[in-house]
Parts: structure tokens; C-alpha cells; sequence
């Protein structure tokens, strides 16, 4: 399946190849290289090339290609996903996944990809697993190894690994027995012109840190576990409890994971919690153009919107921005034509604008397109789609674990068209 | 190879790299640094003692392969430390063995003994690791040790190895084909392993090395499908995938007689949005004509055990079951999987790029499917070019004559993208929506025409290429977008736009006979500077000015056929000649000149803008061959469904004695068998044993809690295997889950006779685990009692000791009831209830006097609060044990609807209407009264439900079967159907003895609900709570005949299941109802103000429910 994978940074330069099967000269990257001068934008580099003997597919995560080189059919679904998940499998070990950090633990890179396929075809992609068999670099942990000899690779078989659970790692202990759920909801929202809605949706999460002893037995109830009519589970879920009493019960892994996304889809009613007046205005004559918004908040239950961001990517002819923000701080920059302006939190009674003149390159016409605004906020304490935990029971253990829940609103890709 | 190009390629790269390798090594500062010597360093920690050396300089090595820089020259210092204590360096060495082994075979062959004695330790991952490596060397030399090697861990005792060796098969194939034979004897044993860990990575192996074997998967193709919710997420890829080919080989077509329908498939595939709709009643129609297509069981279990794959987190499982049911499953039942796919769309720009091309192709067969999701495509300003694009192929593939406006008001808005590769596609896309449907041709034209003033050229290219197309259907009435276009020769240079524009011309030439010669005049002026495409349609719109009006044109066409005469290019040049033969009248060319007119101006066919997506699933979907449209290395055609279907009994598996009634037959006598008579926990051994298999998986995903060893795991999946059919309809699993706690334990008796003592021992496991669940249920019957209404018998229940007598006692008054309603006429009112809540009834009503025609006041545990019961006290109320959940409301007018007319059903009519009974086995059912009348001259046998095809989440309480119906006879029996609040329609299949209908019923809004009884107080309390969104109110007038309390009551009643209110003002109604699946109030309030007009406000936190509510008042108030 997977013949090869290379590890190529923005600036073209291939960091880390590896091979599971027989070598494939780098030379093959060339066509990767060309595919992108091509599509001038990372995000338009296509995810699959072919070229006269391999396929390459690649995502671009991090400021890094990860592209792998494949010889057969092969669902591409199945390498990209795979390739996502190598990504997050870094990040979970190092924290961060970037091209210096990677280059810094080249080893423990290594052998954390030879594990995760084997002749091509994957064989442990659990992190818990991967951990016990590789277990991440820690400062003291190196310390430790330094003196005593001891390694950083497992000797043993991760029992997960052969059990029914095997995202679980068996012997957890804790002193603080403690399970998170975060609830963040993600509004996905194109509005138009008047400030109606063209289409809206949720995409909800539900995260979870849990740090329990033993092997506990979960289940998480809703209010109104009707709303989530489309979910998608972490495999610990039992699907059929879910199916005949719309309860999640689960043994979780241990640490953090995504136990449940759900998409709240644009057929139902979605509240959308802000507005955006707007009032931008090019002439065709002058060199002068009006700029103005207003942010204000809309059905958000009594809750604050916070940590408001406006972006919006002025069209070429625009040289310079003077505006005046009644809070926050604004940039522009007039190279990439990037507005951005840091509101922070809406005051309903004083809500925040911003207003002032473009300048326009003279002697060009009015660009055809107002620019789009694009939003982001948060609001905390609230699950826009209505969501509830009812309830957590936990089973199988004898402790008492501290419990909590965390719901959070925040805007997805969130477009208002001008 | 020698150190020093190795090194000085090193220095080369890493300067751009820094090496954070080499900085904290002390060793290699200062002393190591002349260029020789720099791998004798590494060379020499290699032969040191100590570990921590060797590791040193292990990572060191490990690090240079991982830059792709060659450290070949290692090898013989690398090769001696595979013996080494030291795991990490043993691991380390074995990375540096797999990647340098194939160039250094004969040194490789130093380390083949090691990993001989490590096939032989007692640590597994020691012998997987050995394995592993050693069959990944890829040295030609040692393929019989590897054979020996992979067939001797074929059956090593653990799964992990066994998992290895599936790995090693096609690598060892890769090496040397000529095992092939050998290997397939491997896989064969690999295949029937009934570990899930082994399943994925052995058909992975089949799929590499024996695809074409097809026959090696009948015997396990039950098993795979049973164990396939339990596989690892990339093996599940796989073997659904492999699956759906073994499908398409071994089953019949659930779509044939559609396609024997559909006589023109051409015209289907437009026609396709209208057939869907119909799909159900031409379903009945053809089934009436033809051999009715049963679905092969097999075929059926395969669908029903990878749905819930559709909710996996990995996208690479939901598109392989996404690509299954498309692929398989009947077009009624596609659709489940669209929602999946739309719900892909969220993930990383690379998923949805592949998901798009997918949708993309699935929308042009399939256009309903995501017709619900149309929104989800819309195209957001921040979406990369690629993904754009693609959307736009989805919107443009799902228009059709009811959304064609608000997509094209969409595209307005793409329009004026500052992306133009964008708008360029977008104008594409509205050409093609303008072909397609003739409706809107003339709105776009227009639109096109507009964009023709553009500023932007390759905007006003693509429309000038677009318009060509769109002209060309209906040439005559434009005239003026041509001599328009004929203008912007001037402006425009795109040379594909001016080709197009010249050939608009040339071909309509007497429609513009002004303008054309004044064209050719300005083009023969620039001839020389134009593009060859140009030019070649210059020449052609002189040749046809020459033939139609060759007074003023013919100067004109001789020089223009003269410069070409010298053109550069040579196909110029043959045009040139070619045409000047042909209109050009000489002595010599006699014959085809007469024709020149009829050759030039012929009437062309309008060309089809059509999908580039078109015919593309003929290759699988989701897969590499599909994305590219070209077939790739290794790709499997997708076979045609057979036309006769192969024997299913191949399949068939041999299974000890008792598991036996889990075959086919039996299994089909099951599914006869009355639903509630398998309650009883006394039958015979039959009985125990068909339910064992099945709670024996449903502790396999229920109790993974109990520290089940890797032995349970691989039991456990056995069993799944043997029971065939493990997933059997929901209801009776959960009964059986219910009574499992009792069960485990007394099966171990009987069985222990016959079976072999592993067998037994497991089964004793197995009820342990089932006493482990029980005081679970337990605790949580105990606390969910307090918020969760109507579990309390359930977990009531669910206590071992008391299972039976429990489900004794729900199922007696249902068979009761059902006894006393059966036989009556469909009119009636709804059958009299249990004599004990009739009692309760009374006292009700004694309470509820100020209700002329009362609809029966309901009470719950939940709902009725501290107040009401103290209120009720005096009528003895408290009594929780006696208190009905709900009580019905008695009506005089019941409305009835039909679910299979007479002439669809062949004789057998059926009705259904709402009788607004609570349903007992399940409080969070709709009860549905079906009645069913036989008009036949002959019994109708053995009618029941089957195949219920419902929304997520919906569910089916099948009524018993009806064995047989007398002609002339009626029979009306109660099913319960959990709508989940939502009016969607529960679909199913009516089956009698010889036919199956697809029926499906739709419960109007009002009956989602059941009467609460409230009083004011508390009425206004729970109103306080449900404002704001959760408000819906509307002004309405009332008509004159419902100005009376009584008729306003009556219809509020009849339209939903509510129960009036008390309340102290007159001019004011109040009703309320909660929904029967999730309990949520509903609140009616109905005031009455000056005149005939009215508010009308319902409270709900659904407010879908709410909404509709509103309506259906609202429209039942006006009549």
C-alpha cells in the first residue's frame, strides 16, 4: 500500500523520508515539486498526482507536505486519512508538529512510523499503543536513560493491543481521578448581504480528558440526545447502546480524545448568535471608498461574545485603510490586502464599529466584489445547538471521580457576504 | 561505495537542516572531523562494549537514513549488534537491516539466525518483530526460510504473530510469485481465523496476492461480516471494499426491476428526480408483473453490518461504506448514506477534496440523495480553488427545475468572485444548468449576455464560449446577442472566445447579414497576427459568407484563402486548399461543389454540456482508479451482477449441532416465530441456544469491562461466526439483553453435555460477565429513575430474578388489548382499556368537569408535579403503582389513512389511524391501530412486518404476526412506532406468505405527542420557562362556525393529541401534551380577542414541533 513517505517543508527541501518497502529514489518528489509550482497556493496543491509509475498523495498540515508515494490502487481516502493521522500522532508525542521539532526527534520519528505500518499496510495507530511501545521523549525520562541504560522502546506487547480495548492502556493509575467533556460547537454560517441566512450548521465535538484508574466503564447521557442526529463516534463508543437507548457508554482511553463529533445540518434551525452591519461602498469616480461595520450580538442567551476577530480580504485595488475602531485594535496589511481587527468582547450596550476610508489605486474602476467578512468568536457556557449532558455514570471501579462538563460556542467559517 | 561522497552529499544537505544530531555529541567535535574518518567513529562505537554507545550511534545512523543520506557503507558494523540486549539498538538495527539489506544481500544473510531463534522465543512481540523484519529484507536468497517461517506463525497461538504473518505473505509474494500457490494455502488458514485482528491484515493479503480466489471467501464471508464492527478501522477499509466485489459476483441485483422499467436508460437518468419519488409505488407495480426479487439474506446481513460503519471517525471506513451501498444496496436505501458524506465535508481540505469527486460522480446517478443536503455545498470565499470547483460540479449536478432559482441566484453571487479560475467554472456551470433545463435557458442567456460587459477578459471569454454553446440550441431568436457579440471582436483577444464568436457568425451569417461581411473584413485585416484556432475559423466564416452571399464577400475570401495559402501552419494550409476546391467553382472540382452549401451549412447538433463526472462509476467508488478516471496499477473491475444468482448454500458453514438453528431456515422460522412468545425463558433447547450466540456478542460490544484476555476476544468473535446472524432485529435483542443476566448461568447445564469443555468453560465466563452487568443495570435503574421517565420498568426489569414475570406482565395487556381490538370495524372508537384503568378514568373525568367533550386529561410521574398530586390527593391518586402513564382521549371521529390500497396490495387493503392509546411495551412509541382487510378470493398467510428502513433513531415495535386473514375477512392489529419527534415517515416492508409492499407511514405532527394533565398554575410555571425561541405564536381569525368553546375544543383535540387545561379566564383555551419519545412539553394556548380573531401560541423546546403545530391548529381552526 504506502511505499514511501517524504517530508518536504515549504521551502521545498524533503527533511525525512522513509521507506517500508523497497527504496524510491527522491527524485520522484520532482513531480510533486512541479504540481505545486503550478498551483501556486499550498492549499491548491492536489492531493493526489500521478505520475508515470507512482501515485503521490499528500496533505499539507503545519506548514508540511507529508506526501506519500503509492504503486496500486488504493482507496485515497485511506492513505490521507492515514497521513492526518501520522500528523496527529506527532503532535500528541511532541505537542507540537513542526519542521524543527521533528527534525529534533528524528529517532523517536522513526521508529514511531515503522511501527505504524508494516510493509505498507498499518498496524498500530492507536497513540496509546504507539506509546507503550515507543513512549515519548520526556526531559526526565532522557536523564534517566542516561544514567541507567534503560530505553525508550517497550519490551512487551501492548496488552491493548490484543484486547477488546485496545485504545486503552491496562494499569493506569491516578491519584486525582478526574474526567473533562468539553462541548464546543462550531457555527458554520454563510449570511448575506440583508443579514439573512443562506446556510447554517454546527459541527460539534465533544472532548474529553480522562484520567482514571482502572478500567472504568463510562456513560454520558443527554437532555436531548435527539439533536444529534448525524455522529460520528471514537471507536470505544458501543454503537448499539446508542442506537436503542441513545446512550454513550464507553471505556475511554486514557488521556485525550475526541469521543463524538455531530453535525447539526442546515435543514434544522440554527440561532445565530451575531450580526454584522455593514455598509462598504466603492465609487466609481472617486479614489475614496466608505468603510464601516458593526458587530453586534443576537440570540446568544444571555451569554457574553468574546474574543471576536473581523478578517476580510480586500480586493487588489484597495492601496490603504484609515479607520477608526470604537474598541479592539485593527491591521492592515497592504501587501496581501488583509484586514483584521481584534474586537475582544461585545458590550451590547456600546457595540463595537469600525469605520473610516479606503484609498483606491486611481484611474482603476470599483472592484465587482464587495469583500467578504469573515468572523470569529467565542462564547463560553453555551452549546448554540441546545445540547445538554444530563448525566455521567461511571462502572467497574470502586473510586468516586471528579467530574465536569464545559460547553463553548465559537464560530466556525463563519462568512458574511457584503 | 566509499565514505566520501556519502559524506561530502551529507554536508551538502544539512547545512540547510542543522543537525541537532551531531551538536550534543562530544564525540564527534574537534577529533572526528576529517572527512575519512568520519564513519569510524560510528564504526567504532559500533564494536564498543557498552550499550549506551552503541545506541549512540545507532540514532546517529538511524538519523542520516532518515534524511535520505547513504550510510551503506555501515553495514558490516551494523549487522553484528542484531544480537544485541538492548532493545532500542536491536529495533534500531533492525530499521538500519530492512533499509540497506536488499543492496547488501550476502552480509545480510549474517544476521538470518537471529531472527531464526527469535521465531522460536517465548516473548510474542519478540517473534512478531522477528518475523517481521525477516520477511521484509527482501534478499531472494532465504524466500524458503520465509515461507517456512510465515506458515509456521500461521498458527502460532497468538493472534499478534498471526497478524505478522499475514503481513509477511505479500511481501514474501512480492519477492517471489512463483510461491503464489503455497501462499494461498497460508491465506486460506489465515481467512478462517476468527480473531479480529487477524481478519483485516489476511484480506489485505488475499486482495494482494489471490484477489481473483473468490471461492476461498464463501465459507468465511459470514464471519467477515459479523466480526466487521469490530476490526480494526483499516482493516474494516479493506474488507468492505473487498466485499463489495464479492457481492457483485454472488448476488442478484436489488435494483433490477427498475432497470427492466427503465427502457431507455438515457432518459432515466434525467428522468431520475420524478422516478425516485415514485420509486415505492413502481416498486409494487413491476413486483406485480415480475418474479418478485427477494434479497438474499447474506446479501441483506452484509448492508445491515456495515451501516453503522457510516458513524466511524475515519473517513477513509465512511467512504468504503458509503461506495458499498452505492454499489449494492437497493435505491430506496442509498440515501442513509448521504448525510455521512456530507458530514466529510468538514474534515481536512485533502478529505473533502476526495469525498467531493465521489459526491460528485454519486450525484449525477443518484441526484435525491443529496438533494436535502443542497446548502452544504454552497461555496464560502475562503475555500481553496480545487474545492470550489468541485462544490460547483455538486450544485451544478443536483439543479434541477425546483432549486435551479436559488442556485442561480448562488452563482451571482460566485460571479463576482475576485478567484477567476473560479467564475470561469462558474459560467460553465450555469451553461450547463441552462441545457439541462430548458425553463431556465433564456434567464441565464440573459445573465450570460450581461457578463459580456465585463471587465475581466477570461470572464468574458468563458461567456462568450458558453453563450456559443447555449446559441446554438435556438439560433433564430438571437440575433441580438450575436451582433452583440460580433462587437466585442474588437476588444476581446482570448483566442478561444474569438473562435467562438467568428463560428456564431459564420454559422448564423443570414441571421447578421450586415455585420458578417463587416467581421471577415476586420479579420482578414489582423489574419496574419491571429492564433491558429482563430484562423482556421476565419477561413471557415469566409468560406461560408462566400457560399451565402458571395457578392460582397468574395474579394474578401480569396485574399483571406491566399494569406493562409503561406501560413506557418501546415493544418492552415490544407484547410485552406481544401476549401478553396470546394467553394471555389473550377472545371476540374465538379461533383462536390454542388454540395459545398449543404457541407458548410448543414444543421449541427447542439453539443451536450454534460458532467465530466458522467460514466465514471464504472469504476469503484472511492477508489485511486475512480478519482483519476484512468485504471490504476492493480485495480479490480467491479463486476457485473450475475444474471442468475450463484448458489447461496456455498456460504453455508458447518456448525456444531446446536448452533444449527442459526442457519438460513431457521433462522427464517425465527422471524415468524410471534414476537413476544420468545420472552418466555423456559423453551427448549432450540430456543436457549439461538438466543446464546447472540448475547454472547452482545457482551463482546457491551462489556468490554470485564478483563476479557486475548482467548475471550477470539472466542467471542467464533461464536459471531457460528451464529451466522447476530444482528437480528433490534426489539428482540434487547429483550434477550434483558434477560441475559438470567441466562448465562442456566445454559451452561444443557450445552455441557454435548459440547467440548472450552466451549462450556466460556459459557460459565460468559455468565459471570452477565451477574456483572446486573447489579450495573441496577444501579442505574436506580438513579435514572429519578429523571428519566418510563425507565423504571425498564431497569425494573432488567433485574434477573424479576426479568420474566416483568415481561409476563407487559406483554399480557397488549395481547389482551389486542385480542379484544381485533375483528372490529375500522370506525370504531378505540378499543375499551384494562378494566383497572377504567376505574382510574372515572375519577379523572369527575375532576375534569368543566370540559364538555373532554379529552382525557394524562398524567406521568415526570410531568405531574408536587402541586397536582397534592391537589389529586383526595381521589386516591398518589398511588404510584395504579397512575396510567397516559390516558386517551375518546373521539368521535378518528381519522384513518391508507397504507396499501386495495389495487397495490393485490386485493388486501390496509388503513392505519392513530388511536392515541399509550403503547406499554415501550412508552416512547407512537401506537398505530393497522387494519387490515382482505379482499381476495383467497387467505392471505402470514402477514407481518418486515425490513423497517428507518431514520436513525426511529424505531419499530412490529405487531405479532398475523397468521392468516380469511377472504373478505379483517384483522386489525397495534404496532408501536418511535418516531424520535420527528415527522419523518417510518418506512417498511408489509409481507404476506407470497408478496412484500413497501409501505411507510407518516404521523401527522399532532400525534407525536400524548396528553398531560397540568393544572393552571403549574401550566403558567412551565410556559414562564418556554419563551423566547421556544415561542411560536400566530394571529388567526376564527370562522364563524368555530366561534363555540365546544367546536374550537373539539378541533384543537382532533388535530393534536393534547388535553385541555383548566383555566380561570374564558376567552382563553390552554392545552398541553408532551412528545412521546422525549418527554418535551408541549403548551397550546389559545386566546380568543375582539371579534373572530385569535392568538394561537404553542410552547415546545422543539420548536420544529412547535412550528408545525402551529400550522396544522391554525389550518384545523379555519375549516
Amino acid at each position: 500500500m504506502i511505499h514511501s513517505l517524504f517530508l518536504i517543508n515549504s521551502s521545498g527541501d524533503i527533511f525525512l523520508e522513509k521507506h517500508w518497502k523497497s527504496v524510491v529514489s527522491r527524485s520522484v518528489c520532482d513531480y510533486f515539486f512541479e504540481a505545486q509550482e503550478r498551483a501556486t497556493e499550498a492549499e491548491n496543491v492536489p492531493p493526489v498526482i500521478p505520475t508515470p509509475h507512482h501515485y503521490l498523495l499528500n496533505v499539507y498540515r503545519h506548514k508540511i507536505f507529508f506526501v506519500a508515494v503509492i504503486q496500486t490502487e488504493v482507496p485515497p481516502l485511506f492513505v490521507i486519512e492515514f497521513l492526518h493521522r501520522v500528523v496527529d500522532t506527532f503532535q500528541d508525542y511532541f505537542g507540537v508538529c513542526s519542521e524543527v521539532v521533528i527534525k529534533d526527534n528524528v529517532v523517536v520519528v522513526y521508529e514511531v512510523l515503522e511501527e505504524m505500518l508494516d510493509n505498507g499496510f498499518p498496524l498500530a495507530t492507536e497513540s496509546n499503543i504507539l506509546k507503550e511501545l515507543i513512549k515519548p521523549p520526556t526531559i526526565l525520562r532522557t536523564v534517566v536513560n542516561t544514567i541507567t541504560g534503560s530505553t525508550n522502546v517497550g519490551d512487551q506487547l501492548p496488552t491493548g493491543q490484543l484486547s477488546v480495548v485496545p485504545w486503552r492502556r491496562t494499569g493506569v493509575k491516578y491519584t486525582n481521578n478526574e474526567a473533562y467533556f468539553d462541548v464546543i460547537e462550531e457555527i458554520d454560517a454563510i449570511i448575506d448581504k440583508s443579514g439573512s441566512t443562506i446556510t447554517a450548521e454546527i459541527q460539534g465535538v465533544i472532548d474529553a480528558c480522562v484520567k482514571l484508574t482502572g478500567m472504568p466503564d463510562l456513560t454520558l447521557s443527554f437532555m436531548n440526545p435527539r439533536l444529534l442526529d448525524d455522529v460520528s463516534f471514537h471507536p470505544c463508543v458501543r454503537f448499539k447502546r446508542w442506537e436503542s437507548e441513545r446512550i454513550l457508554s464507553f471505556i475511554p482511553p486514557d488521556g485525550n480524545f475526541r469521543l463524538l463529533s455531530y453535525h447539526v445540518s442546515a435543514q434544522n434551525l440554527v440561532a445565530i448568535p451575531v450580526y454584522v452591519k455593514h455598509n462598504i461602498s466603492f465609487r466609481d469616480s472617486s479614489s475614496l471608498g466608505r468603510f464601516e461595520i458593526t458587530v453586534g450580538p443576537k440570540q446568544t442567551m444571555g451569554k457574553t461574545v468574546e474574543g471576536v476577530m473581523v478578517t476580510s480580504q480586500m480586493p487588489k485595488g484597495v492601496l490603504n485603510m484609515s479607520l477608526t475602531p470604537s474598541q479592539g485594535m485593527h491591521t492592515f496589511d497592504p501587501v496581501t490586502k488583509l484586514l483584521s481587527w481584534d474586537v475582544g468582547k461585545i458590550n451590547p450596550q456600546k457595540l463595537p464599529n469600525l469605520k473610516g476610508t479606503m484609498s483606491l489605486q486611481a484611474g482603476t474602476s470599483k472592484p465587482d466584489e464587495n469583500p467578504t467578512i469573515n468572523l470569529q468568536f467565542k462564547i463560553q457556557q453555551l452549546a448554540i445547538s441546545g445540547l445538554k449532558v444530563n448525566r455521567l455514570d461511571m462502572y467497574g471501579e470502586k473510586y468516586k471521580p471528579f467530574k465536569g462538563i464545559k460547553y463553548m460556542t465559537k464560530a466556525g467559517k463563519f462568512q458574511v457576504r457584503t | 561505495m566509499s565514505a566520501s561522497p556519502a559524506y561530502s552529499e551529507e554536508k551538502g544537505g544539512s547545512s540547510s537542516l542543522g543537525e541537532p544530531e551531531y551538536g550534543h555529541d562530544p564525540a564527534s567535535g574537534g577529533i572526528f572531523s576529517s572527512d575519512y574518518k568520519r564513519h569510524d567513529d560510528l564504526k567504532e562505537m559500533l564494536d564498543s562494549n557498552k550499550d549506551s554507545l552503541k545506541l549512540e550511534a545507532m540514532k546517529r545512523i538511524v538519523a542520516m537514513i532518515a534524511r535520505g543520506k547513504n550510510a551503506s557503507d555501515l553495514f558490516p558494523a551494523v549487522v553484528k549488534n542484531v544480537a544485541c540486549k538492548n532493545i532500542e539498538v536491536k529495533k534500531l538495527v533492525y530499521v538500519y537491516l530492512v533499509r540497506y539489506a536488499e543492496e547488501q544481500q550476502d552480509l545480510a544473510l549474517l544476521s538470518i539466525s537471529t531472527f531464526q531463534r527469535g521465531l522460536k522465543d517465548p516473548n510474542q512481540l519478540i517473534r512478531a518483530s522477528a518475523l517481521r523484519v525477516l520477511s521484509s529484507i527482501r534478499v531472494p536468497i532465504i524466500v524458503p526460510i520465509m515461507m517456512l517461517a510465515i506458515k509456521e506463525a500461521a498458527s502460532d497461538m497468538s493472534p499478534y504473530v498471526r497478524k505478522t504473518a499475514a503481513h509477511a505473505i505479500p511481501k514474501l509474494y512480492s519477492l517471489d510469485s512463483d510461491q503464489k500457490d503455497q501462499l494461498i494455502e497460508v491465506i486460506e488458514k489465515l481467512l478462517a481465523d476468527k480473531t479480529t485482528l487477524v481478519a483485516g491484515s489476511v484480506v489485505m493479503a488475499f486482495e494482494e496476492v489471490c484477489p481473483e480466489r473468490i471461492d476461498l471467501i464463501h465459507k468465511n464471508y459470514r464471519k467477515l461480516c459479523n466480526l466487521l464492527i469490530d476490526v480494526e478501522e483499516w482493516g474494516q477499509v479493506v474488507i468492505i471494499n473487498m466485499l463489495t466485489r464479492y457481492a457483485r459476483t454472488q448476488f442478484l441485483s436489488p435494483n433490477q426491476n427498475e432497470s427492466l422499467l427503465e427502457e431507455n436508460p438515457e432518459k432515466a437518468f434525467y428522468g431520475s428526480d420524478e422516478e425516485d419519488s415514485k420509486d415505492d409505488k413502481l416498486d409494487a407495480a413491476s413486483l406485480v408483473k415480475r418474479k418478485p426479487y427477494v434479497m438474499d439474506p447474506d446479501h441483506r446481513l452484509l448492508l445491515r453490518n456495515t451501516k453503522p460503519l457510516l458513524q466511524s471517525r475515519n473517513a477513509a471506513v465512511v467512504m468504503a461504506v458509503a461506495q458499498l451501498y452505492f454499489h449494492l444496496a437497493p435505491k430506496a436505501e442509498v440515501g442513509v448514506i448521504a448525510k455521512a458524506l456530507v458530514r466529510l465535508l468538514r474534515s481536512h481540505s485533502e478529505v473533502q477534496w476526495v469525498v467531493l469527486q465521489n459526491v460528485a460522480t454519486m450525484s449525477i446517478k443518484r441526484r435525491g440523495m443529496f438533494e436535502p443536503y443542497l446548502k452544504s455545498f454552497y461555496i464560502r470565499s475562503t475555500d481553496p480553488t480545487q474545492i470550489k470547483i468541485l462544490k460547483l460540479e455538486v450544485l451544478t449536478n443536483l439543479a434541477n427545475e425546483t432549486n435551479i432559482s436559488t442556485i442561480l441566484r448562488e452563482f451571482q453571487t460566485y460571479i463576482r468572485s475576485m478567484d477567476k479560475d473560479f467564475v470561469a467554472a462558474t459560467i460553465q456551470a450555469i451553461g450547463r444548468c441552462a441545457t439541462n433545463i430548458g425553463k431556465v435557458r433564456d434567464t441565464c442567456l440573459n445573465g450570460l449576455v450581461q457578463l459580456l460587459s465585463n471587465r475581466d477578459e477570461l470572464v468574458v471569454a468563458e461567456s462568450v464560449v458558453v453563450i456559443k454553446k447555449l446559441l446554438q440550441m435556438q439560433p433564430s431568436q438571437h440575433s441580438e446577442i450575436i451582433k452583440h457579440m460580433a462587437k466585442l471582436t474588437d476588444n476581446i483577444q482570448v483566442p478561444m472566445a474569438r473562435a467562438s464568436i467568428l463560428w456564431l457568425i459564420g454559422e448564423y451569417c443570414e441571421h447578421v447579414p450586415k455585420i458578417a461581411p463587416d467581421v471577415l473584413r476586420k479579420m482578414s485585416k489582423s489574419f496574419t497576427g491571429e492564433e491558429d484556432i482563430v484562423k482556421l475559423q476565419v477561413i471557415n466564416l469566409a468560406a461560408k459568407l462566400y457560399l451565402t452571399n458571395s457578392k460582397q464577400s468574395k474579394l474578401l475570401t480569396q485574399y483571406v484563402l491566399n494569406l493562409a495559402k503561406y501560413d506557418q501552419n501546415y493544418d492552415i494550409r490544407d484547410r485552406a486548399r481544401f476549401i478553396r476546391q470546394l467553394i471555389v467553382p473550377t472545371e476540374k472540382s465538379g461533383a462536390l461543389n454542388k454540395y459545398a452549401k449543404k457541407l458548410f451549412l448543414a444543421q449541427k447538433p447542439a453539443p451536450i454540456l454534460e458532467s465530466s463526472f458522467k460514466d465514471r462509476d464504472h469504476f469503484q467508488l472511492g477508489s485511486l482508479s475512480h478519482l483519476l478516471n484512468a485504471k490504476a496499477v492493480g485495480y479490480q473491475e467491479l463486476p457485473d451482477w450475475p444474471d442468475e444468482a450463484p448458489d447461496p448454500s456455498v456460504r453455508n458453514v458447518e456448525v456444531p449441532e446446536w448452533t444449527k438453528c442459526t442457519s438460513r431456515e431457521k433462522r427464517k422460522e425465527k422471524v415468524e416465530k410471534p414476537f413476544y412468545s420468545d420472552s418466555e425463558g423456559e423453551s427448549g433447547p432450540t430456543e436457549s441456544a439461538d438466543s446464546d450466540p447472540e448475547s454472547v456478542s452482545e457482551t463482546e460490544s457491551e462489556s468490554g469491562s470485564s478483563s476479557s484476555s486475548s482467548e475471550s476476544g477470539s472466542d467471542s468473535g467464533s461464536r459471531g461466526e457460528e451464529s451466522g446472524d447476530q444482528s437480528e432485529e433490534e426489539e428482540e435483542k434487547k429483550k434477550k439483553k434483558k434477560k441475559k443476566g438470567k441466562e448465562g448461568p442456566r445454559k451452561a447445564c444443557p450445552e455441557s453435555a454435548g459440547s467440548d469443555p472450552s466451549e462450556e468453560e466460556e459459557e460459565q465466563e460468559q455468565g459471570k460477565k452477565g451477574k456483572k452487568k446486573k447489579p450495573q443495570d441496577e444501579g442505574k435503574g436506580a438513579s435514572e429513575s429519578s429523571w428519566e421517565e418510563g425507565s423504571v420498568s425498564e431497569s425494573s426489569s432488567s433485574k434477573s430474578d424479576s426479568g420474566s414475570e416483568a415481561e409476563e406482565s407487559q406483554s399480557e395487556p397488549e395481547s389482551r388489548r389486542r385480542t379484544t381490538v381485533r375483528g372490529q370495524p375500522p370506525s370504531s372508537k378505540p378499543a375499551p382499556k384494562a378494566s383497572r384503568k377504567e376505574t382510574k378514568e372515572i375519577s379523572l373525568l369527575d375532576l375534569d368537569d368543566f370540559t364538555p367533550a373532554p379529552p382525557q386529561p394524562a398524567s406521568s410521574p415526570a410531568i405531574v408535579s408536587t402541586s397536582l398530586v397534592t391537589d389529586l390527593e383526595g381521589l386516591t391518586l398518589t398511588n404510584a403503582s395504579l397512575a396510567p402513564t397516559m390516558l386517551s382521549p375518546v373521539f368521535s371521529t378518528v381519522k384513518t389513512y391508507e397504507l396499501l390500497h386495495r389495487m397495490a396490495g393485490e386485493g388486501l387493503s390496509v388503513e392505519y389511524y392513530f388511536n392515541r392509546q399509550p403503547f406499554p411495551p415501550d412508552p416512547h412509541m407512537v401506537a398505530v391501530q393497522i387494519q387490515f382487510s382482505n379482499n381476495t378470493e383467497s387467505e392471505v398467510k402470514n402477514l407481518r412486518v418486515s425490513e423497517p428502513k428507518l431514520v436513525s433513531g426511529m424505531r419499530i415495535q412490529e405487531f405479532q404476526e398475523i397468521e392468516s386473514l380469511a377472504p373478505g375477512d379483517t384483522a386489525s392489529v397495534i404496532m408501536g412506532i418511535d418516531f424520535c419527534d420527528s415527522t419523518q415517515a417510518a418506512n417498511f416492508q408489509l409481507c404476506t406468505h407470497s408478496r412484500q409492499f413497501y409501505v411507510s407511514i407518516q404521523p401527522p405532527v399532532g400525534e407525536l405527542m400524548a396528553p398531560v394533565f397540568m393544572s393552571e398554575n403549574e401550566f403558567k410555571k412551565e410556559q414562564g420557562k418556554l419563551t423566547g425561541m421556544s415561542e411560536i405564536t400566530e394571529k388567526l381569525t376564527l370562522p364563524d362556525k368555530c366561534q363555540s368553546d365546544h367546536t374550537i375544543v373539539q378541533r384543537v383535540t382532533a388535530a393534536a393529541n393534547v388535553s385541555r387545561v383548566p383555566c380561570g379566564a374564558d376567552n382563553e383555551y390552554r392545552f398541553a401534551a408532551k412528545t412521546v419519545t422525549s418527554g418535551s412539553l408541549i403548551l397550546i394556548t389559545l386566546e380568543r380577542k375582539e371579534g373572530a380573531r385569535a392568538h394561537l401560541t404553542v410552547n415546545s423546546e422543539k420548536m420544529v414541533i412547535g412550528t408545525m403545530l402551529v400550522q396544522d391548529i391554525s389550518q384545523a381552526l379555519a375549516q
